[in-house]
């Protein structure tokens, strides 16, 4: 019986550095976390992709790179799906403030992308205001079957 | 691992040989200072082959559109080959297909210059 099909559930938690090392280990543990219970590569993919911009959002627009201010992980991984959430001590964020990525104006920006591309590879993205500050995201993957 | 960069001619089109991972930090960076290296040496027909290229973020695809004007700007024209589905996945996604000229070939993307 593989772990996807024996009901195993797998959290884990982590508190880090506003760096882009901590991005890094977010994608590690997220996707280590998935992949402990058997999920195809694309799932595998989209998951350390949506991680890293999430985690890039919060590291360089939430905690401004700040020595002082650190990116809360938590990660629930069940046979069927992943729940990562992670929130920053920033100063919080309005999604409806973003400019559409997708607008013809908008196109050529530099930057802008990251929202469109979590929503594009989970099946579940919500932004809200952190008890205490700062800005939360939780996403959910239902896993690929196999 | 962060992105490789290297630079070859066929003609006089410049041909960019990327591989590893185009992301936030030393990646996009070192992408950002050989395209304004290049548009400031004159290039004007620069090729990026990514087919080595094993993952780009929201900020490597930041960099290319960057790339793209950059170049545009200086009357020259950017363009791609070799994407791999995952990367061709994002650039549909984030509408940049209409952007891009994309080529699977590289012959008929230096031809088409």
């Amino acid at each position: 019986m593989s772990e996807r099909e024996s009901g195993e559930i797998l959290e884990e938690h982590a508190t880090l550095d506003s760096t882009l090392q901590s991005v890094d280990k977010a994608e590690t543990i997220a996707v280590g976390a998935a992949k402990h219970l058997g999920i195809t590569e694309d799932d595998e993919h989209e998951i350390g992709m949506a991680v890293r911009e999430c985690m890039v959002n919060a590291v360089v627009h939430g905690n401004r790179y700040s020595a002082h201010k650190k990116v809360h992980l938590s990660v629930r991984a069940t046979p069927d799906h992943i729940e990562i959430v992670i929130g920053d001590e920033g100063s919080g964020f309005d999604l409806n403030s973003l400019p559409d990525p997708l607008a013809q104006e908008n196109l050529l920006r530099q930057s802008g992308r990251g929202i469109l591309l979590i929503r594009a590879f989970m099946d579940e993205f919500d932004l809200h205001q952190r008890p205490g500050g700062g800005t939360e995201v939780r996403l959910v993957k239902n896993f690929s079957k196999q | 691992m962060s992105v490789k960069l290297g630079t070859r001619q066929v003609g006089d089109v410049t041909v960019i040989d990327a591989a590893g991972r185009i992301t936030l930090g030393e990646g996009a960076s070192a992408f950002r200072d050989l395209i304004r290296d290049l548009a400031n040496k004159g290039s004007q027909k620069i090729l990026l082959n990514l087919n080595e290229v094993s993952y780009i973020d929201s900020s490597g695809i930041g960099e290319l559109v960057s790339g793209f004007t950059t170049i545009t700007n200086h009357g020259g024209s950017l363009k791609l080959v070799g994407l791999s589905k995952r990367v061709k996945d994002l650039l549909q996604i984030t509408k940049l297909y209409t952007v891009f000229e994309v080529f699977e070939d590289e012959s008929a993307a230096v031809r088409s210059f």
